[in-house]
């Protein structure tokens, strides 16, 4: 790592001299408007808020411009607040204002810059009015896309390019009429979209929502439970409830990214057919009983066959801890190898 | 695997073999991606056009059950081009005269031939594999779901030892566990002839070891595997099942033989999250907490150790598995079963494995280790094989192969091939099937068909059509797609409603005792009438 020292806003840092103005501003705590860096995605500047002065002479965007040693840097001159106001309010003026009912309340990047430049209500109301509502394309069962509440940041078409390689997703149509859509402006299902979600979470405002959302009270940090991949999975809790799933940043086998299983295929846990009591069968069929009754008869029915006449067939999908008790129940009390998974298959 | 799953990005060539990846781990395919991205190159072998060879420089579409004659062939004309590694051969490998013998029986010509792939392209495979290093394999179950599953998996290791792509970063022979726990069920010792740590059972040292740590005697003798547990049901020779978490009704090959068997069972309990179809067939059934409602760790794939953390609590009624089986064991007489915590079991454990023995809970939650991890100091092995290999002498074994013949052949009356696969919005079914949104991503059962074959039988897309092999027959709807050969159908197997698996057959590798689902001879039979113009 080579170090850069640069002045932001008349303060020293010290910083890796590999970063952009955004990015080693940010690291310091020092903020800068933006709604289409992402920083795992390529620089774009399409939005044009992070606009920097550099040096006292020139304006460049932080997001696409790297620092290099006694760079001086400057967030905010009369000039580039005016410019940035501008490009808030053509944002504002084509956005839905319904911000209480957005699932991004509160986490929302558009807020944010809003928070930061300041809104005039009474420029904004003098401003075109949004000519037509558009549909909200619900085609999905995990996530809505909502174009009205859309910044056209641009994120979540690179992230399907440059993450995800699946390419569902670009802008179609020119000038005010542009859009994200996938081929031919058909509904997302309908698309090569493979439902990965990671559009979704990289969104920095409320246009692409995951259904029913809710926000959990807090997150525990986990594996998934379907394939051999093992991605780090926080489940986002609330009441008892997984009502959420995301990525555990920094997971070395994930990276921080799930496929469409890890990150809705949780919900069969709160299955209402969950099996809730122990069964048992007699003649009318199964009937629930107390795991007293269950473990004694199950037990005095394994005594009489301790031995070879005795098989246990583990599960791939149980924890070390679960397999390693079934194996050493198998082996010291049942007295048989006869053990297996199914790796096999 | 050998190596990790963040080194595939590192790789210079990734040959894909037997697997689709992008729907059955995508996590994995998204590092393959970005690998082509920064400029790998990616092979890829399989018998249907896979959703990966979109990324692909090379497919070779084999005919199934062809992997062997291919990658001997690939073999041939790395020595026959000079391009192997030859001090790699020399200084980490025993056995290669005979397996260079061995691949006198491969001639190009008749490889192309049967395995319905050009020379040009596994001469190109071959060189890019050689040349374009450190390259990498990945392979799946299209590899190990054969007949000869087990020398499929050995002609991938003498490819890797031949050119050197092995014990180094990028590199390795990585297969890809199907289910999250997989490689832990296996370190575990939920095998037959292995104690946790694969440690023999037939091995005396090894077993005076665990008869000191659990204070009982063990029994030497190897038990039976998952199959010939069946077997044995069916015959009578064992009487009483413990089945946790599975649902062999969907997923057992020839599945009408494991139903059949279950149902000879005297004593069957079946432990799971659902009643499950399986379940349905037993005598007592455990509701089991699920892997949000317990603690515990999973190792995943690439070895690594990660720790499952409890988010709810489950229902009243609802217990872990490992708090269930502890309780059977304590109640038939059982010493050495009063855990209270997971984290018990886990201490327990580790010193007697040890590739493990570094391992605790506390240093889990700063991450996932992968083992081996010997101590406490060790920061576990991003790839396996760096300075010698698992066997006696630290050599790695080359082994000479022939063609092998596959179980089941096509004829007259089964003239189509059918082979299954996997979609990326279901895992085996008993799970996915709960969660609504999948079901709208893929609802139904479809047989993938090349319209050549469609045109032949004069079906349609969406047509529904019977199924028939050698052992069942059922009904499912058709998409014509070119993404199989003619003479090629497939099918997947995560629908209760359409089991395809009572298709498939039984027969098994006779060392890894795998059951082939990837071959089967079929028919297609028309339900609806003919019309006639
Ligand atoms: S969900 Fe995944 S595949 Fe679909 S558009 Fe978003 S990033 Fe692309
Ligand atoms: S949907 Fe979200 S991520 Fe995509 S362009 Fe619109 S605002 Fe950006
Ligand atoms: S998120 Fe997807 S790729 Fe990752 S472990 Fe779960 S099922 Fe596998």
């Amino acid at each position: 790592m080579t170090i850069a020292t640069i002045t932001v806003n008349g303060l020293e840092l010290t910083v890796d001299s590999e970063l952009t103005i955004l990015q080693a501003s940010m690291k310091k705590g020092i903020y800068i408007p933006h709604l289409c860096h992402h920083n795992e995605l390529e620089p774009v500047g399409a939005c044009r808020l992070c606009l920097v002065e550099v040096d006292g002479n020139w304006k460049t965007l932080a997001c696409k411009t790297k620092v290099y040693d006694g760079m001086q840097v400057k967030t905010e001159t009369d000039e580039i607040n005016a410019i940035r106001k501008v490009a808030l309010e053509l944002l504002i003026a084509d956005h839905d204002t319904d911000c209480l009912a957005c699932a991004q309340n509160t986490n929302c990047a558009l807020q944010r810059v809003a928070d930061h430049i300041g809104v005039d209500t009474a420029r904004l109301a003098r401003m075109k009015p949004r000519e037509k509502v558009l549909p909200v394309d619900t085609s999905n069962p995990f996530f809505d896309f909502n174009p009205n509440r859309c910044v056209l940041c641009g994120i979540c078409v690179r992230t399907c390019d440059e993450i995800v390689n699946v390419n569902a997703i670009d802008f179609a149509y020119r000038g005010l009429g542009t859009k994200v859509a996938g081929f031919g402006d058909k509904p997302r299902l309908e698309s090569n979209c493979v439902s990965c979600g990671e559009c979704l979470v990289r969104c920095p405002v409320g246009a692409l929502t995951e259904k029913n959302y809710q926000r959990p009270v807090s997150y525990v940090k986990t594996v998934c439970s379907y394939c051999g991949c093992g991605c780090g999975l926080m489940l986002g809790v609330r009441n008892n409830r997984i009502v959420t799933a995301k990525g555990e940043p920094g997971n070395k086998a994930s990276d921080g990214k799930l496929c469409v299983k890890g990150r809705f295929g949780f919900k069969y846990v709160n299955s209402p057919e969950r099996l809730r009591h122990p069964l048992i069968k007699r003649e009318s069929g199964f009937v629930a009983v107390s795991w007293d009754e269950a473990l004694d008869y199950v037990a005095e029915k394994l005594a009489d066959s301790k031995g070879e006449s005795f098989a246990a067939i583990a599960s791939a999908k149980c924890t070390n801890e679960d397999n390693y008790v079934l194996q050493k129940f198998t082996r010291s009390v049942m007295q048989t190898n006869n053990i297996d998974h199914c790796a096999r298959l | 695997m050998t190596n990790s799953i963040a080194e595939i990005g590192g790789a210079k060539t990734i040959l894909a073999v037997g697997t689709n990846t992008t729907a059955a781990h995508p996590i994995i395919a998204l590092q393959m991606k970005n690998a082509v991205r920064n400029g790998a190159k990616l092979v890829v072998i399989n018998p249907k056009e896979v959703d990966l060879c979109q990324h692909a420089h090379l497919f070779l579409q084999n005919r199934p059950g062809t992997d062997i004659p291919l990658l001997m062939a690939m073999a041939r004309v790395i020595i026959e081009e000079g391009l192997y590694d030859a001090a790699f051969v020399e200084q980490r490998c025993e056995g290669y005269a005979e397996f260079e013998q061995s691949l006198y029986d491969f001639s190009l010509t008749e490889v192309a031939e049967l395995s319905g792939v050009a020379e040009e392209k596994i001469v190109a495979a071959a060189r890019l594999y050689a040349k374009n290093t450190p390259s990498s394999i990945l392979y799946c179950m299209g590899i190990t779901q054969h007949v000869h599953g087990t020398r499929n998996v050995l002609a991938i290791a003498n490819l890797a030892m031949l050119t050197g792509n092995i014990g180094k970063p990028s590199s390795g022979v990585n297969p890809l566990r199907g289910q999250n726990n997989v490689q832990g069920a296996c370190d575990m010792g939920s095998l037959p002839d292995v104690f946790p740590g694969y440690q023999k059972v037939a091995d005396m040292t090894a077993r005076l070891k665990f008869e000191q740590a659990w204070n009982v005697s063990l029994n030497p003798v190897p038990g039976l595997t998952h199959t010939e547990i069946f077997d044995g049901l069916y015959s009578g020779r064992i009487r009483s099942l413990y089945l946790i978490g599975e649902n062999p009704v969907l997923s057992e090959a020839n599945a009408s033989h494991a139903i059949e068997a279950m149902k000879r069972c005297e004593f069957m309990v079946v432990q799971d999250i659902f009643l499950s179809e399986t379940a349905e067939l037993a005598d007592v059934v455990l509701p089991a907490a699920s892997f949000a409602e317990k603690d515990g760790t999973f190792t995943n794939t690439e070895r690594r150790v990660q720790r499952v953390r409890k988010a709810i609590s489950s229902e009243e009624e609802i217990k872990p598995d490992w708090w269930i089986t502890a309780e059977l064991a304590r109640r038939l007489g059982g010493k050495g079963f009063d855990y209270t915590v997971p984290a018990e079991i886990f201490e327990e454990m580790a010193p007697l494995v040890p590739s493990y023995s570094g391992i605790s809970y506390k240093r889990l939650d700063q991450g996932g280790i992968q083992w081996p991890c010997p101590d406490e100091k060790h920061g576990g092995t991003l790839f396996l094989h760096k300075d010698r290999f698992a066997t006696a002498s630290g050599r790695g074994r080359f082994t000479a192969l022939n063609s092998p013949e596959t179980a089941e052949k096509v004829d007259d009356e089964f003239p189509l091939v059918l082979t299954t696969d996997r979609s990326l919005f279901h895992f085996h079914g008993t799970m996915t099937r709960r969660v609504f949104g999948l079901n709208v991503l893929s609802k139904a059962e479809k047989l993938i068909m090349h319209p050549d074959d469609a045109a032949l039988y004069h079906i349609e897309d969406g047509e529904k059509v019977r199924v028939v092999s050698r052992r069942a027959a059922v009904e499912v709807e058709v998409r014509i797609s070119a993404d199989c050969k003619p003479g090629i159908v497939s099918m997947s197997f995560h629908f209760s409603e359409t089991p395809t698996n009572m298709l498939t057959c039984g027969e098994v590798d006779p060392i890894a005792k795998t059951p082939t689902t990837k071959v089967c001879a079929v028919r297609i039979e028309k339900i609806k009438s003919v019309e006639v113009h």
